[in-house]
């Protein structure tokens, strides 16, 4: 009997990357794998908290753990900066010149937002007047901005679809129109609300919804805004087809763009996104590369809900291919997006790749507790509450009962 | 869903009048499409983006992205908006006889 031991490389060991490793511990004969996970730092951030950080909603500690403890012990971390995959010869290249061969490799170092890629953007007012909250230093910063704020003209903005969470600028919104109140100041503050979309959201259903819930809070929608500069000192943002948007607090989203070494690799798109197929998340490039999380080209949401959705799937096919089966299971595109509206409510989206938002309950079919497509006090409960979820469930990859297919019983089309 | 003639073709569009069938579309219904949204006359930057946007479609199963456009042919996002006015995306699909670009879910 040869023991040949063989080799699986994960990159990042964010939300998809830790969920896979223990998952995949467990699956997996011991001496026969080694799994290797390869990240920059040791700090994972629950970043569905960056929303709240603006608003104290979470303090950043809550947010922010170390990741050896969220992984099984029996996996190995490295930490270091991915510099290229060379996937001819299957070996990852650190930028401290260290090198990992493998067998199989699984990408999952995500998106992250690309300031740098928009004129002007990272200007003197960077984290000012320029604020964003799509990381955690971004995120406090922009909370001692409106600790500061006066009133005048707060504009949320998108740059480029698309980017993890679509749904978080338009919570943001939401989120800023409540908080303002409660402070007195949301008679003194505009909110306007710049997408370079044609609606509010991306599904014409959950648009039309969502575009009444920015009207009633008399938010204002500034829609096919394709940005070219933000201008610090005019304290505008210039779109190509040459409108201007002035502010006085700008939040944006800017692009995000998957790892730079995905794309110095060969491996990615324009935006160094991996094309994988969608119902397996296997290259189409490699047979033995796969991506996870965000880091794929899927065409669904890039959120933690897809992530944990799609790793169930793969955990099935993976290990039907090292036994060189068929794959037998499929990814439906299923995602689950809670939306923050305010006053201590939330609706919750539910969709994948054929079917729209449904209205109905969910996890439970008529029965809930949460229901979709409507603001109620419960989802607001199921989001706040995902966060001890994420740590204490989620990650370690454990069970949540919750089905990686979409259910269609309990759901009424809207 | 609604059958209309563009050049002499049979064509379905939908709502917002976007043919829904890719393949029945061929070269004689650009410029036609295109006087619909007020291009005229189409030049060979026009055609060179729009059978980027054919072929492109016919390989990767979806309509390029305004962003996948200007990289691949490299053509910068500015001069996009000079050559298909006010809403590149949309209008060069429009012309092209492609959905809408999805890009973003
Ligand atoms: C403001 C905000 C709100 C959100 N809200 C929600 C929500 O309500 N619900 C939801 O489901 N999702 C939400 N999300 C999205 C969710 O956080 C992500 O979709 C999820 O974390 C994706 O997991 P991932 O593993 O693909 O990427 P990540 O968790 O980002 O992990 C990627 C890892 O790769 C590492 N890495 C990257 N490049 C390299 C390199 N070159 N070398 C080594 N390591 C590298 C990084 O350090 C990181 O640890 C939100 C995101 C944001 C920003």
């Amino acid at each position: 009997m040869t023991t040949t031991t063989k080799n699986l490389v994960v990159l990042g060991a964010g939300t998809a990357g830790t969920m896979v490793v223990n998952k995949l511990r467990r699956a997996l004969p011991d001496p026969e794998w080694s799994i290797t996970v390869i990240d920059k730092d040791d700090i994972h951030d629950y970043q569905p908290g960056y929303l709240f950080i603006p608003f104290r909603m979470n303090k950043p500690k809550q947010i922010r753990k170390t990741k050896r403890p969220y992984l099984s012990e029996d996996v190995d971390l490295v930490i270091g900066q991915v510099e290229r995959v060379d996937a001819a010869a299957a070996q990852v290249h650190l930028e401290d010149g260290r090198v990992f061969p493998y067998d199989q490799l699984v990408i999952a170092s995500g998106t992250t937002p690309r300031p740098d890629q928009t004129p002007g953007m990272l200007g003197e007012q960077w984290h000012r007047e320029v604020g964003e909250f799509y990381t955690y230093e971004g995120a406090i910063a922009l909370r001692d901005q409106l600790d500061r704020w006066e009133g005048g003209r707060l504009v949320v903005h998108i740059t480029e679809l698309p980017i993890k969470c679509p749904v978080a600028p338009l919570e943001f919104a939401f989120l800023a129109d409540d908080y303002l109140s409660g402070k007195g100041l949301r008679e003194r503050t505009e909110l306007v609300f710049v997408t370079p979309l044609d609606g509010a959201f991306t599904k014409p259903m959950a648009s039309k919804r969502l575009g009444k819930l920015l009207e009633r809070k008399n938010i204002t929608v500034e829609t096919d805004f394709m940005i070219e500069s933000v201008d610090q000192d005019a304290k505008v943002i210039r779109s190509y087809d040459e409108r201007e948007v002035a502010y006085d607090q700008l939040v944006t989203v800017p692009l995000n763009m998957g790892a730079d070494f995905v794309g110095a690799s060969g491996l990615g798109d324009e935006l160094n996104y991996v094309p994988v197929d969608k119902h397996t998340s296997r290259s189409t490039a490699y047979e033995n590369i796969w991506a996870l999380g965000d880091a794929s080209n899927i065409p669904t949401s890039k959120a933690g809900s897809v992530a944990h959705f799609s790793v169930d799937v793969f955990v099935e096919n993976f290990q039907d291919a090292i036994a060189g089966r068929p794959l037998s299971h499929s990814f439906d595109g299923h995602a689950n997006c809670f939306i923050e509206s305010g006053g201590g409510k939330a609706l919750l989206l539910d969709f994948n790749y054929e079917t729209e938002p449904m209205g109905g309950t969910f996890p439970l079919p008529h029965v809930g507790p949460m229901s979709l497509l409507k603001e109620s006090r419960a989802n607001h409960l199921g989001k706040l509450a995902f966060r001890h979820i994420y740590w204490n469930a989620l990650l370690p990859g454990h069970p949540l009962g919750l089905r990686a297919d979409m259910q269609i019983a309990g759901k009424i089309p809207i | 869903m609604t059958t209309t003639t563009i050049a002499g073709h049979e064509v379905e569009v939908n709502e917002e009048g976007f043919l829904t069938q890719p393949d029945q579309w061929s070269e004689d219904l650009a410029p036609e499409l295109a006087k619909l949204i007020g291009i005229d006359p189409l030049t060979d930057k026009h055609w060179e983006l729009i059978r980027f946007l054919r072929t492109d479609h016919a390989a990767m199963g979806e309509t390029a992205t305004l962003r996948r456009v200007s990289t691949q042919t490299g053509t910068a996002v500015k001069d996009l908006f000079v050559l298909f006015p006010g809403k590149p995306a949309k209008k060069m699909a429009y012309v092209s006889g492609l959905p809408k670009p999805k890009g973003c879910v």
